[in-house]
């Protein structure tokens, strides 16, 4: 399946990833409306300082220790893609004390999120990576780390 | 025949049917629930309380999960296993035969002797959603509820019952809260968060005597209350292998594939002991996810295939009032710690590995933390004094990053 993959060759540190991502999941059609003057709490983050820096989302793994960790019952995955059915999350953030990427977040609500690859929020596929003003964020298939 | 027998319906139980089915399409499966619900999740019972779960979204797995994994439910008691004959009695003299037996029988409260506890109405233990729905219909905005015990149990029952009742006090033997994962010091910043959000303690003391409503403790306060919860501590289910002689410590002993001692007969979850890694040594770690992950490499090998649980440590994630705690692993070595007036991050390194932690308040991105631990990274391959302070992948050197985020994981 295709993942997301960050080149932090490429990557310039400039956040806008993070920015796409909030407004993509907010379910909102004007960016402005969705982002301006409120705290974003996207699914995707970057990390590093200014000698490197990388964008971190889910990495949909093969095994989910989030997924076999929930006690809730509320993470599943759905043709490869791992996903968070929020109506069951209580928020008690046992998937973010074993992700081993840091990958998930607590959103507005205190309920876990994580990257979903924009598949079912109107997006269609990353807005990350469309976003991305220097391509350094891709949405292919791998197998081996390249 | 039975090809499969799971003796339990929780948790540990739906991990060994998928455990099983990701091997074995075919042959039936069979699961001895003492409990008349489908698979739930337990821990849940508190946010039930708290009226942030219901009944229906308390379900672990979904409505056809039984049916589609082709299993039987039989509503029961087990009361011994015949390893001979490959056969469970149930307590209604039903006879189970299996090819495969898996010990899911999770654990029991442990209520120690006390003085007029059976003169006490309105009283619960805080396992079972029955016992979460026993104590909402005792609770009114009037009751005075005293709860026995300040450990992770008995303070999530304190935070789901805090705006049902009038008052709460927990009472506990230990000098301090939460002292399984967390240390007089730790404990004492939750404490003043948990006082400032309505709850009374009365630490260090116990239960001496109860007369009706009315608590008499050692130190002789009296604490009057009509709502009783008891949650002093836990005792894995271990009889049915323990009276076949079967290889049994605190828990069940098993090894990483969940084989207990005796052939075929295999165990998972809160029933458990095995080797726990950061201490070396065998240990109970009954906490759901790894009554997950144990009870599907069980249901892998049952079913013919290879599966290993390693890399077993304690952790633990709980919120309370909104102030997030998350402890892994082991306290020893030498502590390092950042903190304010209202949190705190506390590592355990041991011969250049982290063994432990304690966080209280800022938890972002720990599970970075616990796979230092799980994966023995040596902490001088990274940034270690930078990571104290934020978890970050970035303070792995990029090779790690490389295999980390450039490929399938």
């Amino acid at each position: 399946m295709k993942r997301v993959y960050v080149n932090e060759q490429w990557c310039l540190g400039c956040h806008l990833c993070e920015y796409y991502c909030a407004f993509a999941n907010s379910g909102l059609s004007d960016m402005a409306t969705a982002l301006k003057g409120t705290r974003i709490v996207p699914r995707i983050h970057v990390e590093g300082d200014n000698s490197v820096s990388f964008a971190v989302s889910c990495r949909h793994c093969k095994d989910p220790i989030c997924m076999q960790s929930c006690i809730a019952g509320a993470i599943y995955r759905e043709d490869g893609v791992v996903r968070i059915r929020k109506e069951k999350c209580v928020g008690c953030l046992t998937c973010i004390l074993v992700c081993p990427y840091g990958s998930l977040t607590p959103d507005e609500t205190g309920i876990a999120q994580k990257c979903e690859l924009c598949l079912q929020n109107g997006s269609g596929a990353p807005a990350c990576v469309r976003g991305c003003p220097n391509r350094a964020i891709v949405y292919e298939e791998r197998e081996d780390a390249v | 025949m039975n090809p499969y027998l799971i003796i339990g319906n929780g948790v540990a139980a739906a991990g060994c049917i998928e455990g099983i089915r990701s091997v074995d399409p075919d042959d039936a499966i069979t699961v001895v629930s003492a409990e008349k619900h489908p698979v739930y999740s337990r821990p849940l019972i508190s946010y039930y309380l708290e009226g942030k779960t219901d009944l229906n979204r308390m379900q672990y797995r979904s409505e056809d999960f039984y049916e589609t994994n082709c299993c039987t439910v039989i509503p029961g008691q087990a009361e011994e296993i015949d390893p001979v004959a490959g056969s469970v009695r149930l307590s209604d003299g039903t006879t189970l035969p299996y090819r495969k037996l898996c010990l899911a029988t999770g654990s029991s409260p442990f209520v120690p002797p006390m003085a007029g506890l059976d003169g006490v109405r309105k009283k619960s233990c805080f396992m079972t959603v029955d016992d979460a729905l026993l104590l909402e219909s005792y609770v009114t905005k009037q009751s005075d509820a005293l709860i026995i015990g300040a450990g992770l149990i008995g303070l999530k029952c304190a935070e789901g019952l805090r705006d049902r009742a009038n008052s709460i006090t927990v009472c506990d033997l230990a000098d301090h809260v939460l002292s399984s994962i967390l240390d007089g010091d730790s404990a004492a910043i939750v404490q003043r968060h948990l006082e400032a959000n309505g709850l009374r303690f009365r630490l260090g003391d116990s239960v001496r005597q109860f007369s009706g409503s009315v608590a008499t403790l050692q130190s002789g306060e009296t604490i009057p209350f009509d709502v009783l919860v008891l949650a002093v501590g836990v005792r894995a289910n271990t009889a049915l292998l323990r009276s076949i002689g079967g290889e049994v410590g605190r828990g069940i002993v098993v090894n990483a594939r969940m084989e207990t001692s005796i052939p075929d007969i295999f165990a998972a979850g809160d029933c458990t002991e095995g080797f726990e890694m950061t201490s070396g040594q065998n240990r109970v770690v009954a906490i759901l996810p790894n009554a997950y992950r144990q009870g599907f490499a069980a249901g892998v090998n049952m079913a013919g295939g290879d599966a290993a649980f390693t890399k077993n440590i304690p952790m633990n994630s709980i919120g309370l009032f909104g102030l997030h705690i998350m402890t892994a692993g082991s306290y020893t070595g030498a502590p390092t710690e950042e903190r304010t007036e209202t949190t705190l991050k506390r590592f355990y390194t041991d011969a250049g590995l982290l063994k432990g932690f304690i966080l209280v308040g800022h938890t972002e991105r720990a599970g970075i933390y616990t796979s230092l631990i799980r994966e023995q990274t040596p902490l001088d391959t990274i940034d270690f004094e930078a990571m104290k302070k934020i978890a970050s992948t970035s303070y792995f050197s990029s090779d790690v990053r490389r295999k980390k985020f450039g490929g399938v994981v």
